[in-house]
């Protein structure tokens, strides 16, 4: 349960809908906390969906993509059982990834 | 100008944003754009420049370097008032052909990119997300297929919520 | 002037007797109808909002307004309190230091119950909510209790509630004075009205739902506890049936009481009794 990524794939004959939530504070940078100083911007900048050795979708984040970030897109050629590898990377440097098998 | 949002993050969070922080934000973009090469959205990295500029003419041009029309085949879905500023759901779907890219602006946010999605062959052309927006402000999906952009324009209301229900 | 002075205190005096002669005994146990008084409080809302389903109700303002609705659906695919079920079924099912868990604490283990709470403890006398029971638990097998107000009460209970999801909610009123008497005092601190604002709860839940109240679209008072704990984008995370009554109070400008206050566990042994048949629809999320 360690994995910050939630990921739900279906497939449907050819086409695979993926859902993904990721927890991540998606900081802003211009918020500021109790004690009045800003919050330093936090947030994930790249997320790659890869499937059967290539890329399937990848998104150029910036700090307007909500907290918890959520993001559904579907595509072609992959089937049940397949892999589907998700990774991000912030502007800290942090990261993540995650596989799930398509079901 | 005052930039309001909505948006709780951190562990006490306040509404207010430092709109110092964000004008100087802003200023450096500006003072990039002169340096920044206008790039295509389907080049691979992270459009960084884009991301800073808080026009949103000036933001689409350094993403993609082309002009954009409007077109009737990008149907783009966001909320008439949403429920909160922080977490607006909105999607794009396209009947186009040979989509590459689809992008998100907001322009009376600080910056007026918001995210912009890569589409490889075979990949379809549609994308659902979650975007905060800082006050009411037309929301703007743009489509890139087969070299050419195309838009579709809505505002979104965005009211800061008092009470709760 | 004076015969009208004198008519004024006449008609004042006439009207004090007549209200001391007719007034209910609010604590005279054979008054108290809470099956009347939970049919009267449905119908009200089925009746001014004929063409919301019964079932939609705990859906709280979405139930009210169709824009709002489809966003709530659309978050509804992927919710936003996925993160704080986790973590609450993680902590449900990790052992006290003692080595017992929740599920020793409770019926059935602790699932599908939570429509059962609160419920009225006849040997202690009073309303014990879920939330009450759970840091009971927790102090009787060594541990710290939780506050009431934050993540961890929010993530447990949130668990707790999706156990039970779609199950109608079902509190019971034994046959006791002093249970009847704790649904009468909660009627009545939901009725009266407090504060700068000198607003009830029935200001906002009985008389304006779908209405708004600044910007933000009010939620019938009818099953407004079916869908707790909620995920509130306002405040970026969970927040317990403890905080939502400390919010709102101080919303509306009255003194809020402290979390599990007597008053407050009434009121939720009320409203949770007159939305008995309603899912459970928790955890739930909002605005």
């Amino acid at each position: 349960m360690a994995s910050s990524i939630r990921v739900r794939a279906t497939s449907n004959g050819d086409i695979t809908e993926v859902q993904t939530l990721i927890q991540h504070p998606m900081d802003t940078g211009l918020v500021k906390d109790a004690k009045g100083e800003l919050i330093p911007a936090h947030y994930i900048q790249e997320l790659k969906f890869a499937c059967n050795g290539k890329d399937v979708f990848v998104a150029d984040w910036g700090t307007a993509i909500s907290k918890d970030p959520y993001v559904k897109f579907s595509f072609k050629g992959a089937k049940k059982g397949d892999d589907l590898t998700i990774s991000w990377t912030d502007n800290k440097g942090g990261s993540d990834q995650t596989t799930a098998k398509i079901a | 100008m005052r930039f309001e949002m909505t948006t709780q993050t951190g562990p006490c969070p306040t509404r207010r944003l430092i709109l110092q922080g964000a004008v100087s934000v802003a200023l450096i973009g500006l003072g990039n754009l002169a340096f920044a090469p206008a790039r295509a959205a389907a080049n691979d990295k992270y459009p960084e420049e884009a991301f800073k500029l808080k026009n949103e003419a000036e933001a689409i041009k350094a993403l993609y370097g082309k002009t954009v029309e409007p077109s009737d085949k990008v149907k783009l879905d966001a909320p008439e008032i949403a429920e909160n500023g922080g977490v607006v759901p909105m999607s794009v779907t396209t009947t186009l052909d040979k989509v590459t890219s689809i992008s998100f602006f907001v322009a009376e946010n600080p910056n007026a990119l918001a995210a912009t999605y890569r589409f490889p062959d075979g990949t379809i052309p549609a994308v659902a997300n979650r975007l905060k927006m800082a006050k009411t402000s037309n929301v703007t999906a743009i489509v890139e297929a087969d070299g050419k952009l195309y838009s579709a324009t809505k505002e979104v209301k965005v009211t800061v919520g008092g009470c709760g229900g | 002037m004076r015969a009208r002075t004198s008519l004024l205190l006449g008609s004042l005096s006439a009207a004090l007797v007549a209200f001391a002669l007719t007034a209910p005994s609010l604590v005279a146990a054979d008054k108290v109808d809470p099956v009347a008084d939970a049919k009267a409080f449905q119908n009200f809302f089925f009746q001014k909002f004929p063409n919301v389903k019964h079932e939609d109700f705990v859906n709280g303002p979405y139930s009210m307004n169709e824009d709002m609705k489809r966003q709530w659906q659309e978050k509804e695919e992927f919710p936003p309190y996925e993160f704080a079920l986790d973590a609450g079924k993680e902590m449900f099912s990790t052992p006290f230091k003692n080595g017992k868990t929740y599920a020793d604490c409770f019926p059935n283990g602790g699932i599908g119950i939570r429509q059962n709470y609160p419920y009225f403890d006849t040997g202690e006398g009073k309303v014990v909510t879920l939330e009450l029971a759970l840091n009971r638990c927790r102090e009787a097998n060594g541990e710290q209790p939780y506050s009431y107000v934050k993540d961890e009460m929010a993530s447990l209970t949130a668990y707790m509630a999706f156990t039970s999801r779609g199950k109608p909610m079902d509190i019971k009123i034994p046959d006791d004075p002093r249970a009847l008497e704790a649904f009468e005092n909660g009627k009545r601190y939901f009725y009266t009205r407090r504060g700068q604002l000198n607003f009830s709860c029935a200001s906002c839940h009985v008389q304006s739902p779908g209405e708004r109240i600044r910007a933000e679209v009010l939620a019938p008072a009818l099953g407004i506890l079916n869908a707790m704990p909620i995920y509130r984008s306002e405040w970026s995370g969970m927040g317990t049936i403890s905080r939502r009554f400390i919010t709102c109070n101080s919303q509306t400008r009255a003194i809020p009481l402290e979390p599990q206050a007597d008053e407050y566990r009434d009121v939720e042994y009320f409203l949770s009794y007159v939305a008995n048949g309603l899912p459970i629809s928790g955890p739930g999320a909002r605005p």
